[in-house]
Parts: structure tokens; sequence; C-alpha cells
């Protein structure tokens, strides 16, 4: 064959990423409304609303709304924090709190910027969803006049009658996906839809995750409990040291299971510069999901929480629980228990704890204590400090005090500190000792003994349902399998005319028009309609933005019919 | 080999790195300096990434490049193939001290600040590879250099940690691929933000029509293509950026009871994320594409960067491992 003319130009400033989001409406183009009355100012203001712009400053928007949530801190994750900087900035702080600035991701101002976005997001995109359903359906649209203006496009001529190279046209094109309308003496085809879907399929995502998130709110509850070796918790709201139910759950709606914790290990590392650094975290529990249901061992960890009754264990913290037994002045065991301490310092888990026994006679007995799980002398030897944070030496010191407890008058009290130290409960004369397991200490006064029976751990347990974490989830992947579509795809079109050129030859143009930048799979149809023994130097051009092997993902994809040489 | 021999030689192969990079630093910039190709040859290879950016390799043309570089006019010294052999031995060593690394601790060499962070400037320069490869953008060769130059310098000087056991917390086969997805983003995210920053710097000189034959920015090509490329490595970064908070998501939801809880890292890589959101969407509305939607990759970018070191060690968060 002679006479071929090859040319491609590129399409300027036209990406993959513009095929996206270019169906807005550019700003400017929405005309100022003179004279329409409500509805159209109401018409007026969505269109404003959907635009890219607005979208773009909603988006910017919030960001900005974000960055105070990380900079001060925030009621939902810090609350003491929150007071400790109330009582620092007294001017600043309360002109911040009336501004939400403590809850900024529950504030009514954070919250009007996202729905404003969402639903500028949906005003654009379920009407965009629709015309996509319907070009998906309509046929590929006709041929434009010039074909050669085309980013890409190709003319030769063949023997083939105009009809035969239709059909073939048809054929190819058709192998390779595309959808294919042949009339007015070309054909026209069209494919990669699925960018657009897999844009569409992003935001639909995105709406659905605030669903998700909405439904979580709404009907989940969290709670925190603190559970000591070889006792029980049972799922039940008077049980909970926190809970913090969503706006719309009730209380009956607790799952009744109950959990056990037999023993807690933590695994340090014991030697190194990274000595002390806890390497594990085990709670071996047993678990029931009903009152009567089958008892099972589960290990609980870090990175591994128990699911039990549609609702979730997750283990959070650790901390000491020395054992005491208390005999007051009669020689009666008036207390006998764990005691949660609390810790002092992280590194070496000094901890500190009180222990409170009320049915001492006839003085109530209290007593402060300081727990060194692995003593040794300080560098100057003048105190004790704890050299690790594993159980190695344990040793505590109590400081005993005598008197009125306060639990009588009814106010709650916190079970880790002394209420009317000083006042109504007065310390023990040289009632202060250091005890190690199994050590006894007799009060001098003779109002009581109090023993060091053991060490045990204590570990918080987070208990939590979230009804929206697996729709949130479904529509996270969504949302990323859509983004990723809609970047690697892009919309193609061809078209193909046939007409009857001079000496009974049949000139073919061939177009291509990509969303985004020319791609070799033209080239390949064009190659495919010649068929391979009709196009001498048909080498393509390196310079013509269709080379082979190029990073558009559909040029590697197999090309559908074989080609067929024609006759 | 034991574990302190291999951590030691991780500690070598990391001062290998560091030197060869800062001589491929110098390379690539005495090549963009006084490289003595003509200016044709420059034009060529503005042509390439044009190509290149216009979705596909230039094979072809890229065979033909050296040739022309061969020329008569060949320079003594060959600066962009000291630049390429040294930033690619640079790479070999970096890849080894993340493996020894990873070796000596027995887990993922992305446990602590140093590890991750010696880890994104690994995958910085693996971008940058990737890029000059495909799309002949050897002139973007010295600002990636500088910026790993940079990142494996605050790593060693101000975050360096002994090898270790991770924190329980860290315990996970997510740490393989939530930090993963991370680092790669991040990486990318960076050789995007060089073609940007460099977008910037042409586009001004360009309207102030300062844009001098034969001065570095005349090496550099046109701006449609810097914006070009930039977007595309974007392109590439932002799906995994999303895919990596995702996956934060459903580890967080693991260890801590919570999918989100507005954490100060989980804020940042929302704002990181939302601004690049808003780059993507400004590029292709009229009136924000060009500069202003480079402005807003370059906050996005800043974004990125307080969200590593601002948030490890300004605030207090569930992601402060460092």
């Amino acid at each position: 064959m002679t006479d071929t003319k090859e040319s491609s130009t590129e399409e300027p400033g036209t990406d993959p990423g513009t095929a996206a989001p270019a169906a807005r409406q550019a700003p400017g183009e929405v005309p100022r409304p003179t004279g329409i009355g409500p509805l159209g100012w109401l018409r007026w203001g969505w269109r404003q609303l959907t635009t890219m712009r607005t979208a773009l400053i909603l988006l910017f928007l919030v960001a900005l709304g974000a960055v105070p949530g990380s900079v001060l801190p925030q009621r939902g994750q810090a609350p003491e924090k929150v007071v400790a900087y109330l009582d620092e900035h007294k001017t600043l702080g309360p002109w911040l709190d009336k501004f939400s600035m403590f809850d900024v991701f529950a504030a009514p101002w954070f919250a009007a910027i996202y729905i404003l976005l969402f639903v500028s997001l949906a005003g654009c995109v379920i009407p965009r969803a629709f015309k996509h359903y319907k070009s998906m359906r309509a046929r590929p649209p006709a041929a434009p006049r010039n074909l050669g203006r085309l980013p890409q496009s190709q003319t030769y001529e063949t023997d083939a009658s105009p009809d035969d190279v239709l059909a073939e046209a048809r054929k190819v094109l058709r192998g390779r996906r595309f959808r294919v309308d042949v009339s007015g003496g070309a054909a026209s085809a069209e494919k990669g839809y699925l960018g657009e879907s897999g844009n569409l399929l992003f935001h639909l995502a995105l709406l659905a995750l605030l669903f998700a998130l909405g439904l979580g709110n709404l009907f989940g509850y969290r709670g925190n409990v603190l559970l000591m070796e070889g006792k029980t918790f049972a799922n039940s709201l008077g049980l909970y040291d926190q809970f913090t139910p969503g706006r719309a759950f009730s209380g009956g709606e607790l799952a009744p299971f109950t959990v056990t914790l037999d023993d807690f290990k933590v695994r340090y590392e014991a030697k190194g510069d990274k000595r002390g650094q806890a390497t594990s975290f085990d709670a071996h529990i047993r678990y029931r999901a009903t009152p009567d249901g089958k008892e099972k061992p589960w290990d609980l960890r870090i990175n591994h929480p128990l699911k039990v009754g549609g609702a979730k264990v997750y283990l959070l913290g650790h901390g000491y629980a020395p054992k005491f037994t208390v005999r007051d002045a009669k020689g009666n065991v008036a207390f006998q228990d764990t005691v949660p301490f609390l810790e002092m310092e992280p590194r070496n888990m000094t901890s500190e704890g009180v222990i409170k026994v009320p049915d001492a006679q006839p003085d109530q007995l209290a007593f402060y204590a300081i727990l060194w799980p692995t003593a040794v002398a300080s560098e100057d030897g003048k105190q004790i400090v704890s050299a690790f944070p594993g159980p190695i030496r344990p040793v505590v010191t109590v400081t005993s005090f005598k008197g009125d407890i306060g639990l009588d008058t009814g106010t709650p009290q916190s079970v880790y500190k002394l209420e009317g130290v000083g006042k109504t409960l007065r310390p023990v004369k040289g009632g202060q000792k250091l005890l190690e397991p199994g050590e006894s200490f007799k009060l001098p006064d003779g109002s009581g003994t109090i023993t060091f029976d053991g060490l045990k751990e204590w570990t918080s347990l987070s208990v939590n349902r979230d009804p929206g974490r697996i729709p949130a989830l479904l529509a996270a992947i969504l949302a990323v399998l859509g983004v990723a579509t809609s970047f690697m795809v892009r919309r193609r079109r061809v078209w193909v005319r046939a007409s009857a050129g001079e000496g009974g030859r049949t000139v073919v143009e061939v177009g291509g028009l990509t969303l985004g930048n020319p791609t070799s799979e033209f080239d390949d149809i064009v190659t495919a309609l010649r068929g391979p023994d009709e196009e001498p130097g048909a080498e393509p051009d390196p310079e013509s933005g269709s080379e082979p092997g190029g990073t558009d993902p559909d040029a590697d994809r197999p090309s559908g019919p074989a080609t067929e040489p024609k006759e | 080999m034991s574990n302190a021999d291999l951590a030691n030689l991780s500690d070598k192969l990391m001062l290998t790195t560091v030197v060869m990079y800062i001589i491929a630093l110098v390379a690539y910039a005495a090549d963009l300096g006084f490289g003595r190709r003509r200016a044709a040859v420059a034009e060529q290879a503005e042509a390439k990434v044009l190509v290149g950016a216009a979705g596909a390799e230039a094979t072809e043309s890229a065979e033909a490049a050296p040739g022309v570089d061969d020329a008569p006019e060949r320079p003594a010294v060959d600066w962009i193939r000291l630049a390429v052999l040294l930033n690619v031995l640079g790479w070999g060593a970096h890849l080894g001290v993340l493996v020894t690394r990873g070796l000596a601790a027995n887990r993922w060499p992305w446990g602590n600040m140093y590890e991750f962070l010696t880890a994104i400037s690994f995958a910085a320069v693996t971008a940058f590879i990737v890029v000059m490869i495909r799309y002949k953008a050897q002139f973007l060769g010295a600002f990636v250099m500088a910026a790993a130059v940079i990142a494996l310098g605050v790593a060693n000087i101000w975050l360096y940690d002994s090898v270790g056991p991770v924190s329980p917390a860290l315990n996970s086969y997510w740490i393989a691929i939530h930090v993963t997805a991370a680092i790669i983003a991040t990486g990318s995210f960076t050789v995007a933000g060089a073609a940007t920053i460099l977008y910037l710097v042409k586009d001004r000189a360009e309207s102030r029509g300062k844009v001098a034959a034969g001065g570095v920015l005349s090496r550099v090509p046109s701006v449609e293509n810097l914006d070009r490329l930039s977007m595309r490595v974007t392109m590439f970064a932002f799906p995994i950026w999303t895919a990596a908070i995702i996956m934060g998501a459903i580890w967080a939801d693991q260890a801590w009871g919570r999918y989100w809880g507005w954490d100060p890292k989980e804020v940042w890589s929302f704002i990181t994320w939302v601004i690049y959101a808003a780059y993507l969407h400004a590029r292709a509305t009229a009136g924000w594409k060009g500069r202003k939607a480079a402005i807003l990759s370059m906050v996005a970018f800043a974004a990125l960067m307080f969200n590593f070191f601002g948030v490890n060690y300004m605030f207090s968060g569930m992601h402060s491992y460092a």
C-alpha cells in the first residue's frame, strides 16, 4: 500500500486525572441570578454548592479545621489534659472552649463543613452516576466529521469494500471489548467506562463511609474495666469503670458475657540497651458468651482481641496488684484481697496504692503503700528504687493510718487515694515498714497487723461494640478500589470511516480519542484493521506519542481477535 | 553472622550510602550546572520527557540518546553517568542497610523513627530511579539526592536507635502492610514534590522571562512536563496513601479497639490526604490549574512532612514510638 499518512498530536493539558472531576462545572459558568425568586436563588445556591471550586474550598476547610484537633488537647482523647489546659490558660481557655476547640471533631462548625462537603459531593456525584449509567447504555457518539483532527489518527487505502472494512472494524473492536455502533458509513466505538465507574464508586464509598461512622456513633458503646488476676468481669453497666454509650444506645443491649483473667504475663527485654522494654503482653483468660454457655480459653494480647457477643474485648494496659491480709486489734481478718496499684513511673513500674480496711475494730485502718517490682538501693544508697519493671525482687513499704476512712458518709471515694489524712485519719506512730512477700508487720500501737501476701497483676480491658465497623471497612475497601481504577482506566473512543476513493479503492480513516493521553492501543487496532501484510514501513514514529510498552495499563492487555489478513 | 555483626554492617552500609548519595548529588548538580551538552541535546531530552510523560516509554529514542551524548562535544567528565552510577550503587547499599537491619532485629526494619526515615528515603530514591528510567527525569536527581541525604543525615544524627525489639503494639503483620504502604507513598510524594518545586521555580522564572539559554533551568523540561510528571507520580502515590490510612485504621481496630480515634497521627494523615485530594481536583479545575494546584501540592507535602516530624516530636499520641 502506498500513500500512508500518519499523524498524531498530543492533546494539551489533559491528563487521566482530569478525566474524573472535569465534569464538574468550572467556576464562573454559573450565571448570577437576577429577579428569579426564592426558588431561583435556591437553585443558584445549589449550583454554587456543587461546583468544584466550592468543593475545593470545603476540602481545604476540612483540613484546616482538623489542625486544632491535633494541636490542642481533645476531650475525646485526653480529657485530663483539657482540664489542665483550662487551668493554665484562664482567659484563652474558655474562649477556645466556646468555639468547641477541645471537641473539634464533634464541633458543630466542623460538622457543618463536612456535611456541606458531602452534600456538595452528593450533589455532584449522584447526577453524574445517572449520566454515566445512561452513557453506558447509549450508543457510542457518532464519528466527528474530520477524524484527522483527533489526537490520534491514521488514513490508509485498501481494496476491500467499505462495508467489509466496517464489518471488520466492528469485529476487531468488539474483540477488544469496545462497544461498537456502525451507522452512516462509520463505526463508532467506546470503552473504558470503568474509569468513570471507579471514580463514582470512590466518591459514593466516601459517602457510605460517613454513614457507617455515624452508625457506629449512634448505636455502639465503649467501656473500660480494670480486671485483676483471678477475678471475673460480667458485661453489665454497673461493673464498668468508665462507659460511653452511643446516642441511640440503650443499656439492655449489652451481651451477657463473662471474662475471667487467670494469668497475665509481661515479657521484658532483659539485657542490652533496650533492657526493661516490654516485648509482649499476654493475658490468659476464660470467657463465656452467655451465663450458661461453654467456657472457652483465649489468649488476649495487643493485636489479638477477643470477639464475643457482638462486642470486642481489648487488652489496653496493665499494672501490679499486691495481695494483702489485714488483721485488726482483735486478731480477726478484716481484709484480704488484691489491691490495684497505679504506676508512678512507666520505666521501672514503681507503683503506689492504698489499702482501706473499714471493717477493722475498734479503729478503721488504712495504708498507703509504694511497690518496687525490683527493689535496689539508689546510687547514693539512701533510697529504694526499682531497677527493672518485672517483679524480680518486689518490695512494698507501707505507711499506716487509723481513724475514720470516710466511707460511711456515702460520698464516693477513689480506690487509689486516702481521704482525710491528718484530719479523720491519723498516722500511726512508727507505722512505716518495708515488706517482702510473705512478711508481716504488727503495728506498734497494737491496732492491727498487715501481711504482704504476694504480687499479682491487673489488666485494663476495653470492651466495645461498633455496628458501623464492617460497613465502614467495606466502604473503605470500595473507595480504594474505586480510586485506583479511576486512575488506571481511561475512557477511549475509536472511529473508523470507510468511503469510496479514487480507482475503486476504499479510503479508511481511523481516529482515536483518549481521555488523558494517547495510547498504543490505537496503533494495535489500526494494525489489526489493516492486516500485517498491508503496512509497508508502518513502524510507529517514536515521536508520535504512541509507542509500545507505555504506561497505559491497557496497553498490555491481550489484543482481542487475531489479525486477519484481508484479501 | 551474629546479630551484632549484622547491625554493625548495617551502620557501615549507611555511611557508604550517604557518601555515594553525596557524590551523586554533586554529579547531578554538576550535570545541571555545567554539563557541556549542547542545548539541542537538552531539547531532545525534553522531547523524551514529553513523550515519556505522554504515557509511553521512548525505548528507541532512549537508545539513540547516548549516541548524541557521545558526539564530538563529549564533556571531559560525563557527570550524568557518574551520577547515575553512584546513585544506583548507593541505592544498593541503602537496600543493604535495610536488609541487614531487618535480619539483625529479626523483624521488619521499620519499627522506629530511624528505620522508618531510612526506609522512606529508600522509597524516594527507588521512586526516582523508576521515574528516571521511565520518563528520563535525570534532572530531578540533584533534588531527590539532596532530600535523601538530608533525610539520612537527620535519621543518623537525631533519630539513631540501636537494633532492638519493637513495642508489642507494633508486633503485628500489619506493620508489613500499613507501614510499607506509608513508606512507598511518602517516598513517591517526595519525588512528586521535587518535580513540583522545579515546576514552581521554572514557572516563576519563565513568567519573568529569566530563563537564560544554557542556564540550569533551560536544561530542565518545560513547565507542562514538570507539572504532568508531578501529577503522574502523585496519582501513583495517592491510592497507596489512601490504602495506608485505611490499613492503619484496620490495624488500629485490632490493637487499640477503635479504627479511628483522631490521634494526632491520624489527624495529620487525614489532613495530608484531604489536601492531596484537593490538588488532584484542583488540577482539573479552571482557574486552579497550574500554579495554584502546584502550591496545593506543596502544602500537602508540607503536611506530610509535618505528619512525620511534627506529630511524633511535638504531640504525644498513640503513634509515639520514637
